[in-house]
């Protein structure tokens, strides 16, 4: 039920059907391309070259998606993308928790515990936010290398640890600030310190802004495709750079199916983490600015 | 050996002084109050004895040890606070022992506490129940409880009522006062309030601009305040301040009050007991009187001239009926004078009527610099 009174005459109707008309429209356009890879996924490469782009398929077939996971040629070699989705898994899954992590102490840092400049280390790591990815490509890798860390799985997972740690700590400084400083003042005199408030009162009460940040994190890091084609080795490529290699490959025929599949496979992660937990990246943007 | 000392305690915020030079020390078992308005220091003071804030210069002792420097952990004393700070994440039970548990007392210690403040404050039913399903009352209690578990040196209220409703507040300022007289324990109590002031406190630190101006009994403070400020500012209604001037001489000091219209003005004989030495310099000059809506009464006719006080007549602008009193306004020597009288009066608002005031509980202050006088 929607709660606008609105007017029911015959004009009134017509304006808004033409309205979802629309609106209908528009959904299919943004929907399309997605409709057209699922559908050229489980084809037949003979039926793709046929020319029926939009049609059901005639033969369904999971071959793409078989061929995708475990044998197709990304460059010299041709097993998959199973071993590159495992790579952006490694980094993925240390490079959220730890950048998660390190921007809440950050922010519980910068709010509850304000020091001399405190103010000022929070402008620069804000400033970090707005930092293309472009203009830390040569330092970083000078960097990597003086770490001995050039090309290889940990090296990826601290550039973007280094990278994420603007955003989260910017969301946990303004999820912090709306904490009342009092609780915190309670539990010093309660006897708890630095961490132990941490642990015991503040991450609690986190849960939103965890969401936000784990969310934000995996989708950036995920989805990356520079740091990944610029800083990975032979044995560290992220999903996204094996799925350029295996578009881009120029032996053989093109086969549209697999392509689709494999694009398919190393989007799949994101969208699953927004399903299901989407309803609360929302609820912990908004938090604070409504009260409840 | 007093439980709380505080010795010339300065604290500056930049170029701001918020405390200038507090000095002031409270018994074991005593419960003090510090009140003024917003931005006088009283919760900076409250900050710097709980070791929240640092202290620029000057020392703090508690039960004779220094604890300037000390974390607030090590200080030995627990704190109300104003939005109660429960802990969201933890049931009552949990918020009560937390500050057990940080000081590794024994589990079975703890519940003991836990049960016993619980009795106390009967919330024993709600010991499972999470700080969101609880009433502002409730809360209240709960976090009441939290400093009471661990039975330190020292209490800090930091205006712990303000955030109830009215009746809640006068139950809750009834139950602490009962808790103090119960369990004898030190307390600090900062409010803005001065009625929960006068209830509740054994003395009272009236504080301006980072200065106190008057420690003291409720009733010295009430009775005989130190200046304009602290006579205007304990009581309601306030205190009438009307202009005067000051004549006669040693033994025979009048008050001389300007009324309104064409009336005589009023001549207050100035009671010999309440004379001081600094009266002689202020002869012929302007000064400032102040009398409490209470030092007036009506004129009784049975009584004649045999009633105590000096009769004069006034025009009431403002009848308010409060119920156990009625409240006048009356215009007197160029401002309106607030008059308490029973609740069985019948004056109507524009009415002429007869008053008597009482000069044996009046003070004198100086227009100059607004200090008292006598």
């Amino acid at each position: 039920m929607d709660n606008v009174i609105r007017r029911r005459t015959p004009r009134a109707r017509l304006l808004r059907a033409g309205l979802y008309a629309l609106l209908i429209a528009a959904a299919l356009v943004y929907l399309l391309p997605l409709v057209v890879m699922v559908l050229t996924s489980v084809k037949p490469i003979e039926e793709i070259r046929a020319g029926a782009l939009l049609s059901l398929p005639s033969h369904f077939t999971l071959d793409p998606w078989i061929k995708a996971w475990s044998s197709a040629c990304t460059g010299m070699r041709c097993d998959g993308l199973s071993g590159y989705f495992v790579n952006s898994i490694k980094i993925v899954v240390p490079a959220v928790a730890i950048s998660t992590l390190v921007g809440a102490i950050n922010g519980y840092a910068l709010t509850k515990w304000r020091f001399r400049g405190s103010e000022l280390v929070f402008a620069m790591l804000l400033f970090g936010c707005f930092v293309p990815f472009q203009v830390v490509l040569m330092p970083m890798a000078r960097t990597l290398g003086w770490l001995g860390l050039a090309s290889s799985v940990s090296g990826l997972v601290l550039v973007h640890v280094v990278y994420g740690i603007a955003f989260t700590t910017l969301f946990f400084r303004n999820y912090y600030v709306a904490v009342p400083d009092e609780m915190i003042n309670a539990a010093k005199l309660d006897g708890a310190g630095f961490f132990r408030i941490f642990w015991r009162i503040l991450l609690p009460v986190s849960g939103p802004i965890i969401t936000v940040s784990v969310i934000w994190q995996f989708t950036q890091i995920w989805n990356d495709f520079l740091f990944g084609v610029a800083f990975a080795g032979f044995d560290s490529q992220p999903v996204t750079v094996a799925l350029n290699n295996m578009v881009n490959t120029s032996t053989g025929v093109k086969e549209y199916n697999v392509d689709m599949a494999a694009a398919m496979i190393a989007a799949l992660p994101t969208l699953v983490v927004y399903v299901l937990a989407g309803k609360y990246f929302v609820r912990g943007l908004t938090a604070g600015s409504v009260k409840g | 050996m007093s439980a709380l000392e505080i010795r010339n305690v300065r604290k500056t915020f930049g170029d701001t002084e918020v405390l200038k030079e507090i000095s002031l020390a409270i018994d074991s078992g005593e419960f003090l109050i510090l009140v003024g308005p917003s931005g006088c220091g009283k919760s900076t003071l409250m900050n710097a004895i709980a070791g929240l804030e640092p202290v620029t210069a000057g020392e703090i002792h508690i039960g004779g040890e220094d604890v300037t420097w000390r974390t607030p952990a090590e200080r030995d004393i627990a704190m109300v606070f104003q939005s109660y700070a429960l802990y969201p994440s933890m049931t009552v039970r949990q918020n009560i022992a937390f500050g057990l548990e940080m000081r590794k007392v024994p589990k079975a210690e703890r519940d003991q506490a836990v049960e016993r403040v619980a009795d106390l404050l009967q919330i024993s039913q709600l010991l499972d129940r999470k700080p969101s399903q609880l009433s502002g009352g409730q809360r209240q209690r709960v976090a009441m409880g939290r400093a009471l578990a661990r039975e330190p040196q020292i209490y800090l209220f930091d205006e712990p009522l303000s955030n109830l409703d009215a009746k809640l507040r006068v139950e809750m300022r009834t139950e602490i006062k009962k808790l103090h007289q119960r369990l004898g324990t030190t307390i600090v109590y900062v409010t803005h309030d001065q009625i929960e002031a006068m209830t509740l406190a054994d003395r009272i630190a009236i504080m301006r601009d980072g200065h106190i101006l008057q420690l003291g009994t409720p009733d010295e403070v009430y009775n005989d305040p130190a200046d304009m400020f602290v006579a205007g500012f304990m009581g309601s209604p306030a205190m009438n301040f009307l202009s005067a001037s000051l004549e006669g001489g040693p033994g025979e000091y009048r008050v001389r009050v300007e009324t309104e219209g064409a009336q005589a003005p009023l001549v207050l004989p100035w009671p010999v007991e309440r004379e001081t030495e600094a009266l002689a310099s202020q002869v012929g000059r302007p000064v400032t009187l102040g009398l409490r809506p209470e030092h007036f009464s009506e004129e009784d006719e049975r009584l004649g001239d045999q009633a105590e006080g000096t009769r004069f007549e006034a025009t009431t602008t403002v009848v308010e009926p409060t119920g156990a009193d009625t409240l006048l306004q009356v215009r007197l020597s160029g401002v309106e004078a607030t008059v308490r009288l029973g609740p069985k009066s019948r004056i109507k608002a524009g009415d002429r009527i007869a008053l008597r005031v009482d000069m044996s509980r009046a003070v004198l202050f100086s227009t100059e610099d607004e200090s008292r006088l006598a």
